[in-house]
């Protein structure tokens, strides 16, 4: 039977990594995702979970560590965020070229200098070209949902690609919530056995992981690698129907927000989705015909299903949690101005920098965007491409 | 002194401290505060010059050192104060350089460049505050808590051996170390007045009390009850052997000065090498003179 629980999405994590129970989970503690490694800490002590549980002494030794677990054979799991991130960045290139299963949650926050311990995505996104699959959530219900069937998606025989699941730092990872735990042996049935194709200890079959591959085959292999993440998008669709058919709650690629008729877009990914939905409601209220489309997955990013969604709006504003120094706008954005670039009719696009840092992003600034974008369509005229929200200049 | 008067004098650690930053974040009863409160005194009575002293943190509760002293000063990432502290000194050898940070920090996730800075005998001064566990986070096990000692990556007791930090320093090459507790802070003072009027690698460990997290979780009282262990188990043993000188879950602590002894610097071998190998084509580099 599932059961309302009251949990912080630290805690959502922890009770999912006990539902799977993975056979190796290896993480070093960083603000704001320690509580998950702690949780998973004291079920290990409580006999609760079974598998190896370490402490290395850093994240580089943790996706080292989780590395070698997953080449073994083994369904494997850690848990960062950004510094802690960052410094894994050599390894998750190696987990991804090796094609290891392996998940990881991310309590998203920013990167140093300076230091600030509060929730942005530059974490996640400095890792966008390393090869892992990624899942952001709104919400503690969605961290939950997201980290289960981050196992399925990332197991997948057609996939088999690491898969990071991203929930905002303090506004998710400390945030209590109601939220819908399933019940134990059902995660675990619908999770399945996890059996790797080469695991490095069957003893029958002599292997080496990750040799030298000059400029004879190394791209081809690059090529090959590649196949994962793109057959993944099927597999997220069919595991995200599949979770809806179980548990009642479906997921897709992106999640529309009273979409349907909207002539103007918000696009706005993880808590911040949050805000905006109350945000629209008060608009809608006020005859304002916006929506909002909420990314879920970026990783593999659904161009085609997000530009189909888009394409009949008259003004769309994407909201990035984290900037790309030097390019043509922050990451979300550059992706959904280059998908849109292929259809003759497109909207009119803008682009705002938001909550650097842990800065809040509230109503009233939805409605700024809101009032900026019924501007760009009544004289179909971007006047600024590239703005940021709640700053001080 | 009247009790009024008193209470007006500005304590004379002031002029350390960025008193801006000041109330800091550190809890009733830390012991990192008495640790930086020796730190000044020594620089104080070392009478260096202030603008050639450059002191550098990683992250952590004793990280927050590197912003409250009012010297030039980098707060680093987690781990990796030394590196850069070492950038620091090879640009402008002409600085003391003091790294001030944590257990976890210089013997955990930084534990590989302790040992290369040691190994190079890099003119740095090290304060290292042993609190036992990563105390920032929350109370971590650490490389430094004591078999049995409870953390909250390990909830009923760490089982994984610790370092014996002065025992690490001194295998990887440090010319001084010691290690004192947050209750010896004469000792504390000396040592560190001492370790900077000289050249080399310089490791000073000063076992402090973490009440928040690692008295609270083994349930070892508050501060006062720590520094009460640290008097009753403490035994000064100077020129002791490194080998000996394990931490077990609230057991004995030798503490003292084990090594202090001198050895041509990273820049003296590389003077000397280049001398060597280039004659009178090389240029010492960071050869400075009184007076020059
Ligand atoms: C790369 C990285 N990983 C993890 C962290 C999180 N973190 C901050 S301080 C700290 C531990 C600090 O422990 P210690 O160095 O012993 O200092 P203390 O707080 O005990 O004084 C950790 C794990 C970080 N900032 N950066
Ligand atoms: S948590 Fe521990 S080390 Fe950190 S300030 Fe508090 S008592 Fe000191
Ligand atoms: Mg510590």
């Amino acid at each position: 039977m599932s059961k309302f629980v009251t949990l912080n999405g630290n805690q959502t994590i922890g009770e999912a990594a006990r539902q799977i129970d993975p056979d190796v989970i290896a993480a070093y503690p960083i603000t704001p995702s320690t509580a998950i490694v702690e949780t998973i800490a004291k079920f290990k002590a409580d006999g609760l979970i079974s598998g190896e549980f370490v402490c290395p002494e850093s994240e580089h030794s943790a996706m080292s560590l989780c590395i070698g677990a997953a080449s073994a054979g083994g369904r494997v799991m850690t848990a960062t965020a950004s510094q802690g991130l960052a410094l894994m960045w050599e390894m998750l290139y190696i987990a991804a070229g090796l094609r290891l299963p392996i998940v990881a949650a991310i309590a998203n926050r920013s990167l140093s200098a300076p230091i600030n311990i509060h929730g942005d995505h530059s974490d996640t996104m400095g890792a966008r070209d390393s090869g892992w699959i990624q899942i952001y959530s709104e919400n503690c219900q969605e961290a939950y949902d997201n980290f289960i069937q981050a196992f399925r998606i990332a197991e997948h025989l057609d996939v088999r690609t690491p898969v990071l699941v991203g929930l905002d730092g303090f506004i998710i990872s400390h945030s209590m919530e109601v939220i819908q735990v399933e019940d134990d042996a059902e995660v675990k049935k619908f999770i399945g056995e996890y059996k790797s194709l080469y695991p490095l200890l069957d003893s029958k079959v002599k292997m080496t992981v990750g040799p030298i591959d000059f400029t004879d085959y190394y791209f081809e292999h690059k090529r090959n690698q590649l196949e994962g993440i793109e057959n993944a998008p099927q597999v997220i669709e069919e595991v995200g129907k599949e979770f809806g058919k179980k548990f009642g709650r479906e997921y897709g690629f992106f999640e529309g927000y009273r979409l349907d008729d909207a002539e103007l877009c918000i696009v706005a990914m993880s808590s911040a989705a949050g805000t905006c939905k109350d945000a629209i409601d008060e608009l809608r209220s006020e005859g304002k015909r916006v929506g909002l489309l909420k990314p879920r997955i970026f990783r593999p990013f659904p161009h085609q299903r997000i530009s189909e969604a888009l394409i009949k709006m008259k003004a769309v504003a994407v909201l990035d949690r984290s900037s790309s120094p030097g390019a043509f706008g922050a990451p979300l954005f550059t992706e959904i101005r280059s998908a849109l670039y292929d259809y003759e009719e497109r909207p009119k696009i803008t682009n705002y920098v938001y909550g650097l840092g842990g800065r809040d992003i509230k109503i009233e600034h939805f409605k700024e965007v809101t009032d900026d974008l019924e501007k760009i369509a009544e004289t179909g005229k971007v006047e600024k491409v590239y703005s940021y929200i709640n700053l001080r200049e | 002194m009247k009790e009024e008067d008193r209470l007006q004098e500005r304590p004379p650690i002031e002029d350390f401290l960025r008193m801006d930053r000041i109330p800091h974040i550190w809890c009733p009863g830390c012991g990192i505060g008495t640790v930086v409160t020796s730190f000044a005194e020594a620089l104080k009575k070392s009478e260096l010059d202030l603008d050639k002293v450059a002191i550098l943190s990683g992250i952590g509760c004793t990280g927050r050192v590197a912003g409250y002293v009012k010297l030039d000063s980098i707060h680093t990432t987690h781990g990796r104060a030394l590196p850069v502290a070492t950038g620091l000194k090879l640009a402008n050898p002409e600085l003391k350089v003091v790294v001030f940070s944590g257990d976890g920090d210089i013997a955990g996730i930084g534990g590989n460049h302790f040992i290369h800075a040691a190994r190079r005998n890099m003119d740095i001064l090290i304060i290292c505050v042993n609190n036992f566990n990563y105390a920032m986070t929350g109370g971590q096990v650490a490389a430094t808590t004591p078999i049995d000692a409870n953390a909250s990556t390990a909830p009923y007791g760490n089982f994984e051996y610790p370092f014996s930090l002065p025992y690490l320093a001194e295998a990887s090459g440090a010319t001084y170390v010691a290690r004192w507790t947050a209750l010896h802070l004469r000792r504390v003072t000396k040592s560190i007045q001492e370790a900077l009027g000289k050249r080399g690698f310089s490791f000073i460990e000063v076992i402090t009390p973490c009440v928040t997290l690692y008295a609270r979780r083994n349930r070892l009282g508050d501060g006062l009850n720590l520094l009460k262990y640290y008097y009753e188990k403490s035994e000064i043993q100077h020129g002791a052997d490194t080998r000996t000188l394990d931490i077990s879950y609230q057991g004995k602590l030798i503490v003292g000065k084990f090594v202090d002894k001198e050895k041509p610097t990273f820049l003296d071998c590389m003077n000397e090498h280049l001398g060597k190998v280039l004659g009178d084509k090389y240029q010492p580099y960071g050869v400075y003179h009184d007076g020059d």
